[in-house]
């Protein structure tokens, strides 16, 4: 506690001064000056003899230095199972799975076909309806794109929402240059769209609703039926991008009324570089590629395909089918733990719904810190904040804020992604760490003096603004 | 298929033995405790199978399995990485630590 107290002393004036240029207070900070206090903090954090910093960081010596992954919607591990089969293909079976004259095409292209068998039935789809691509990223554009442009004579409007990936809102906003209309549907504060926004939203040249099925930073979990249900009715392609929810929460194509799905191998235990897209048949669903060439994958997709990263993919679905329940069971008993121990602070808050969310998405604001510097005091815990989209900036999140979240909350929030690989041991320790560093660092911040001596921070007239 | 013979109680049990032996091989922490928490939890699911045929298919599966386990916890002992902050350190690399 004394060495707590010293630099509480020391970095007193350099946090005051971030506190009070925190966008927080002033909205107008801007990203630079924001990045450079952060160096400014990163600095204080690594001065030589700040022991309990440095303790923070490795706070039993006789273990080791890596940090805990607890990223799971970034990525995931590449399961052991799955790199087994990837490793024939790299050590004895080579051949072009399009050569179909001699035997070394052959029997990587029946290990390709198994492969496309293992992800239809993980999303009840037939394998005749699985187009082969370089992940989610590559689906969601040719979705995005490929509908819209092949009909463009009769139809220019496109639906999706606020808080989908990147990815989507990028590829939308090329659709905008090219001259269709996008609508971008509001959520709620729990992050779930509005049906009946949506039934608004249609209009006669809408050819396609895009909606997410898992959100990557939160877990909310939209009504995928629902939607499904109104666009059929309507006549309208429905695309999901379900890369954080397949294998992870029930989905089925037809159940739902799924036309085209985005699916992503490494967020479940697969080799990245690979996903698919699944396309309708019946009704047919018609796209221009984005990749043209050999004519592979329906036409839809040429080039070469990739037996070893297939095979692992497929075998990822094969193995995430098998075990959806015994899984499930383990991340959500400790996802409640983590909750249990992150929301029992003062001043914290779960962001996004509590009821319609998956388990392994764990999105928590904590009041008075900046999520940032919350970060860089856990160096053994990999974990990103709401904003690690674009990693680079230090912007607060898109998605929170479509929540209805202001700066600091978005500031100041941090996901927690949890796996088949993640053990009770490391939740107890991340509990620990949270709750000791979040501690720690609010004793520094002269916000968090006040709002203890019971002064209302919306009551203050900050000086310069 | 009424003439396969149950298989001998011994055999189940060697081969949950081989099973805890493979996953503890495992050099990286998570794989470690995923394999042997799931080895565990799958022969305690199927323990009280009792038909003949359906016995025979989950013990060839699980010998399937076991190779598959065998091989992969070989390759994780060939590339190793450092432990992580919940993992003790190596008895030799927890003394070079005091050493400093
Ligand atoms: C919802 C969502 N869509 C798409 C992607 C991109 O997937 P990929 O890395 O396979 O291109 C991600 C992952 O970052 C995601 O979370």
């Amino acid at each position: 506690m004394h060495c707590v107290k010293n630099i509480i002393k020391v970095s007193r004036p350099l946090i005051q001064k971030r506190l009070l240029n925190n966008s927080a207070v002033n909205p107008a900070t801007s990203a630079s000056a924001a990045s450079t206090i952060s160096n400014k903090i990163k600095e204080e954090l690594h001065k030589p003899g700040q022991d309990i910093i440095k303790n923070a960081f490795q706070v039993n010596q006789d273990n080791g230095t890596r940090p805990i992954y607890l990223d799971a919607q970034a990525t995931t591990p590449t399961d052991p199972r799955v790199l087994d089969v990837m490793l024939k293909f790299y050590t004895g079976l080579y051949g072009n799975p399009h050569s179909n004259t001699h035997a070394y095409g052959w029997e990587t292209d029946k290990e390709i076909e198994k492969s496309r068998k293992q992800v239809a039935d993980l999303i009840g789809a037939d394998p005749k309806e699985i187009i082969f691509t370089s992940g989610a990223t590559e689906s969601n554009n040719m979705a995005i794109k490929g509908v819209p442009r092949f009909y463009n004579k009769t139809k220019k409007h496109i639906i999706t929402s606020k808080t989908e990936h990147k990815c989507i809102l990028d590829s939308a906003r090329h659709l905008q240059d090219e001259g269709f209309d996008v609508t971008y549907l509001s959520v709620n504060e729990d992050g779930l769209i509005d049906l009946e926004e949506l039934e608004k939203a249609i209009r006669k040249d809408t050819v396609l609703v895009s909606i997410m099925a898992v959100n990557n930073e939160i877990g909310v979990i939209q009504p995928i039926e629902e939607i499904g249900k109104i666009c059929r009715k309507n006549k309208i392609f429905f695309h999901s991008d379900c890369a954080q929810a397949v294998g992870k929460i029930p989905i089925d194509v037809n159940k739902m009324n799924i036309d085209l799905m985005s699916i992503s191998s490494h967020k479940i235990y697969g080799p990245k570089g690979v996903g698919a897209i699944y396309v309708r048949r019946r009704p047919r669903v018609r796209m221009d590629p984005i990749i043209t060439g050999g004519g592979q994958e329906r036409g839809l997709r040429s080039g070469t395909l990739s037996p070893p990263l297939i095979t692992g993919f497929g075998e990822a679905c094969r193995i995430i089918k098998e075990d959806m329940s015994y899984d499930q069971k383990h991340i959500e008993r400790l996802s409640k733990k983590l909750m249990d121990g992150l929301l029992s602070m003062e001043h914290t808050q779960l962001n996004g719904s509590k009821q319609h969310r998956y388990a392994g998405c764990v999105n928590v604001s904590f009041a008075y810190i900046e999520g940032e510097s919350l970060l860089m005091a856990l160096k053994d815990i990999a974990l990103s904040s709401g904003s690690a989209c674009t990693s680079a900036s230090l912007e607060p999140s898109y998605v929170l804020h479509a929540l209805g979240a202001d700066d600091a909350l978005a500031h100041s929030s941090i996901r927690f992604g949890i796996g088949r690989f993640t053990t009770d041991e490391e939740i107890d320790y991340v509990i620990k760490a949270i709750n000791e560093r979040v501690e720690f660092l609010r004793e520094l911040s002269p916000l968090w003096e006040m709002v203890k001596e019971g002064i209302d921070l919306n009551s203050i007239e900050w000086s310069g603004h | 298929m009424s003439s396969i013979t149950p298989p001998a109680k011994e055999q189940v049990i060697q081969l949950y033995r081989q099973f805890i032996r493979a996953s503890s091989r495992f050099n990286n922490y998570n794989f470690r405790h995923y394999f042997l928490r799931r080895s565990r939890d799958a022969f305690k699911e199927s323990k009280d199978v009792k038909d003949p045929e359906q016995l025979h298919n989950l013990l060839s599966k699980a010998r399937e399995e076991l190779q598959v386990l065998q091989r992969q916890s070989s390759i994780s002992q060939m590339y190793s990485f450092d432990k992580l902050v919940v993992e003790p350190l190596d008895r030799h690399h927890r003394n070079l630590n005091e050493t400093k």
